[in-house]
């Protein structure tokens, strides 16, 4: 049964979609096992720490468009981080051939007290014609939040009448933090309300244009694409609301990650029937040559491809060779988003480090294509074999602190702002690569073996700030099984007959 | 009721977990929807403190908590967070979630607070208010649920010459550190003893707990926070001092201290002499630069537009202007001041000088701000102090560009302040660090 359908306003989440979890403890092998079986199962946690929420995910999807403005339907602080894609926006442009990248128009309709007891839509039609008349915006996106969500406001149907009398398309993302626990259900929820309004029918097909849906990293695929004839078509950082609106015309939709585009890529082979490259993305030697390989077949350049792959071996195996030789016998844990983080895994892997463990913010049993061929977990483990201590685990760092301090690897690889932190504390090396593209084919491999080295060579920071770190954490918890909070586990207190018995905090009294 | 913003300079209510990581070992509990915490940490950045950002507990509130409420779901993350996380005290703040469906939190941290934990709550539904508010919430909260309960034995206005101190908002003030770090020093030079309550320099929760015995309160601030002293007037009997916006400079930190010696009944000979020397040494550096200020020949900026909180815009105005030489042009607040402070904050402005007038706008929506400064046109080379947004504006109009306020993804900031005397010198250097940078 598919799980696009662009009728509907809004996109299921991906608990509901897809039958994601966030919480789990035991092997990659058994996690990708359960998938498609039935036999997957969300583990609650009775403690729980600050999570991310859809409603910046689906920013980032539409903020980084070029000529888009974007409102936050809710109070102030739920865009109170969203500046931070106007630095990226700016700072990244020039990577991707933007040498003047303009103001990002970022609106917060403000709601206060009394619009919660009448309503938020009177703002809100203000808040877009605002910003039309301010920006000049090919297109406005609307990003719901708790408040607007509770409060019932009909956003969909201020979006369309504004569309109406103001002659540009009016987005509205259904993206409420408190519907999903999986921040990525905002990407679903962004890319949902671009299918539905920006991207139109194909009129003609593009031969050459390959969708790459991504995030901000350096523009590696024109040169790549070139050596095939083909051009790359990204979605959405950097694009403009007619490359968009383009997407369907393409001759393949790629993605660097499908955590990411799950969604869109799905959308694009169902609505526009532009086909979606299934395998998992080009991250360590297996994966590189067959996402390449499909890519060939897809687009038609099968003998192209086998060329680029022969000239990538030739250029960037010995070295490749050299740096397995000098990382053999190192061990490392990851820490990132579900399908980013099997490909780190398999990064890692390819270079020789043994991968003890993981904690994957959420998992997947199934993306949006339904394909068996998209599972990168089971590929990952298929590749490499299996990851013992395989954790899903929504950014708790309380879990991860523990953990590390049992494992104690000779690396911390990190995917998200905020996670490196309890490596270093510990002594760990560790290291954060912002650009997705960085680990990507045979180039990647060298490039993350060469960070990787340069990361586990110059540790004196991490062992001097071990020395000196504050640590918030009770002794006692650091000596628990790091998923006791987790549903199920022996010494939940949910369950019957929990042995542990609560300690008495120090320091917890004044003296 | 205030319209729609565009480019938030300061966030909603639960923005004011910051006021508790702030606070050593103190840990902010969340009752909110996943995400709150986030946006709080990446509105800020680089504000963990001891237990904000990714360490602090959240509910996470999801459906079933929208739906059937989520006290149960409260009670089980506090629970945790005492066998997880070493605290001396600890500050359940509500977001939208629990706002909307009417969480009774009160009731389940009375629970935990009759057990004999150090626990409060504060409501700081997010858009019941915003950060600037809050912050007088939490303080408040703070002193009435844990400061009652813990006080010292001593009896309320027992040390004659200790004042509470309320200035800087923690993080929202990018400053904070050395602007109370400043306070701290001069406040003691003229021979007061001081509950910083925030930050590195002061004493922790245990500082908390002797509030009551300070026989005043300094409020620096043009109106955030003076709930907070009003509620100590009335709970302990403490008079308050109110100075009307940060003092940067010589001028403004000897009235400033002037008023609190004279408030407090000092001895003005001791007083005197700590504004001589202090004065004197401020002086010194003027001296000496007065000649490049005066002669520099290849430019040099000779307005400025500020856009910030009411504080920093008067702090700034009055210090470039008669100190600096930089003559204040129109002048933009973004505080989303209350209307019935905003006459006080115009005639403290106006009393900048008698020679201009010095427009001013009260409007939390910056990008009007920014419109504006757009279509200005004032002879000579100018500067824009505002925040990370205000960047590129300052680039396309070819201005001398100082970040200054939050958020500031452009500037890193530890313990640096603009306060006093030499937080005045400071603010120079980093002006014309700025302006000598674009000289390559």
């Amino acid at each position: 049964m598919t799980t696009v359908n662009l009728n509907s306003p809004q996109v299921e989440i991906r608990e509901h979609r897809l039958g994601s979890i966030t919480g789990y403890a035991g092997s990659a092998a058994e996690l990708a096992g359960c998938s498609r079986s039935g036999q997957l199962r969300e583990r609650n946690r009775s403690f729980s720490q600050c999570l991310g929420c859809s409603t910046s995910n689906a920013a980032c999807t539409v903020i980084l468009i070029q000529d888009a403005a974007v409102i936050s339907h809710g109070p102030v602080g739920c865009s109170g981080c969203l500046h931070e894609y106007a630095f990226t926006y700016r700072v990244n442009g020039v990577h991707r051939g933007l040498e003047h990248p303009t103001q990002r128009r970022i609106f917060s309709t403000n709601l206060e007290e009394t619009d919660t007891v009448y309503g938020g839509e009177r703002k809100l039609a203000q808040a877009i014609r605002a910003a039309h008349a301010r920006t000049g915006a090919k297109a406005i996106f609307i990003i719901t939040t708790c408040a607007s969500g509770i409060i019932g406001d009909d956003v969909e149907g201020v979006a369309d009448a504004a569309e109406a009398e103001l002659g540009v398309p009016v987005v509205a993302i259904f993206c409420e933090g408190f519907r999903s626990r999986i921040w990525t259900s905002g990407f679903d929820a962004g890319y949902h309300g671009i299918a539905r309004k920006l991207i139109h029918p194909a009129t003609r097909r593009q031969t050459d244009l390959v969708n790459v849906i991504n995030f901000w990293g350096s523009d590696i695929f024109s040169p790549l694409f070139a050596r095939l004839g083909l051009r790359p078509n990204y979605i959405t950082p950097y694009a403009t609301v007619a490359s968009l609106g383009e997407s369907s015309e393409a001759v393949a939709t790629v993605q660097i990650c499908a955590t990411l585009g799950s969604y869109l890529g799905a959308a694009l082979e169902q609505v526009h029937g532009v086909p979606e490259l299934k395998a998992p993305a080009p991250y360590g030697i297996k994966a590189t040559d067959r996402w390449w390989r499909e890519l060939g077949r897809l687009t038609g350049k099968e003998a192209e491809v086998e060329t680029l792959l022969q000239e990538e071996r030739a250029a960037h195996l010995p070295r490749i060779r050299e740096l397995k030789a000098l990382l053999a016998g190192k061990s490392a844990y990851v820490t990132a988003g579900a399908a980013h983080g099997h490909a780190l895994i398999a990064v890692l892997a390819e270079l020789g480090l043994k991968v003890r463990g993981a904690a994957v913010f959420h998992h997947d049993p199934v993306y949006d294509s339904g394909s068996a061929e998209s599972d990168s977990l089971q590929a990952v483990v298929q590749d490499h074999g299996d990851i013992p201590r395989y954790n899903v685990c929504n950014k708790q760092e309380f879990e991860l602190v523990n953990v590390l301090m049992r494992e104690r690897p000779d690396l911390l690889l990190a995917r998200h702002g905020g996670m490196t932190l309890w490596g270093a504390k510990l002594g760990i090396p560790s290291l954060l690569i912002g650009d997705e593209h960085f680990g990507m084919g045979y180039q990647g491999l060298v490039a993350y073996g060469e960070r990787i080295l340069e990361a586990l060579e110059n540790d004196e920071f991490v062992t001097n700030l071990a020395r000196h770190a504050v640590n918030p954490y009770t002794d006692w918890w650091l000596k628990q099984d790091p998923y006791l909070f987790l549903e199920g586990a022996a010494g939940d207190p949910r369950e019957p007959g929990a042995a542990t018995a609560s300690p008495s905090p120090k320091g917890a009294l004044p003296s | 009721m205030t319209g729609i913003i565009e480019q938030e300079r300061y966030t909603c209510a639960i923005g004011a977990m910051q006021t508790v990581t702030a606070i050593r070992r103190a840990v902010p509990i969340l009752h909110s929807g996943p995400g709150c915490g986030t946006m709080v940490s990446g509105f800020f950045e680089r504000a963990k403190g001891y237990a904000g950002g990714n360490t602090a507990p959240c509910t996470n509130c999801g459906e079933n908590e929208v739906v059937f409420g989520g006290e149960a779901r409260l009670r089980q993350v506090i629970e945790g967070s005492y066998r997880v996380l070493e605290s001396e005290l600890q500050v359940v703040l509500t977001g939208c979630t629990a706002g909307i469906v009417g969480d009774d939190v009160g009731q389940v941290v009375k629970e935990f607070q009759e057990a004999g934990k150090p626990i409060v709550h504060v409501d700081t539904t997010g858009f019941k208010s915003n950060n600037y508010v809050s912050h007088a919430h939490v303080v408040t909260a703070i002193i009435d649920q844990y400061v009652d309960r813990y006080a010292d034995p001593a009896p309320v206005r027992s040390s004659g010459r200790t004042v509470n101190v309320f200035a800087s908002l923690p993080y929202q003030d990018p400053f904070w550190k050395g602007n109370l770090s400043e306070l701290k020093r001069v406040l003691e030079g003229i021979g007061l003893s001081v509950n910083l309550l925030f930050g590195p320099e002061s004493g922790g929760v245990a500082e908390w707990r002797r509030i009551p015995q300070a026989f005043a309160n300094i409020l620096v601030s043009p109106w955030y926070g003076l709930e907070i002293v009003q509620h100590l007037e009335a709970k302990y009997g403490q008079p308050f001092y109110q100075f009307p916006h940060i003092p940067i400079g010589s001028n403004e930190t000897s009235r400033f201290l002037r008023g609190v010696a004279a408030f407090a009944g000092l001895d003005p000979v001791p007083v005197e002499a700590f504004i001589q020397r202090e004065e004197q040494a401020f002086y010194e550096e003027i001296d000496s630069l007065a000649t490049f200020l005066l002669e520099f020949r290849y430019g040099l900026p000779g307005y400025v537009h500020v856009i910030h909180d009411a504080s920093y815009v008067l702090g700034i105005a009055k210090f470039l202007l008669h100190e600096v030489g930089i003559v204040p042009r129109e002048q933009f607040i973004v505080d989303n001041t209350p209307e019935a402070f905003q006459a006080d904050i115009r005639a403290e402005l106006a009393s900048t000088s008698s020679k201009r007038t010095i427009p001013v706008t009260f409007d939390p929506d910056a990008g009007l701000a920014q419109a504006a400064i757009r279509g200005f046109a004032h002879p000579g080379r100018g500067l824009l102090i505002g925040s990370g947004w205000d960047k590129l504006l300052a680039q396309d109009l070819g201005l001398d560009f100082l970040s200054a306020s939050a958020p500031s993804p452009y500037r890193l900031v530890l313990t640096t302040g603009y306060l006093g005397y030499r937080g005045g010198l400071r603010l120079i250097e980093d002006i014309y660090d700025r302006v000598l940078g674009t000289y390559k």
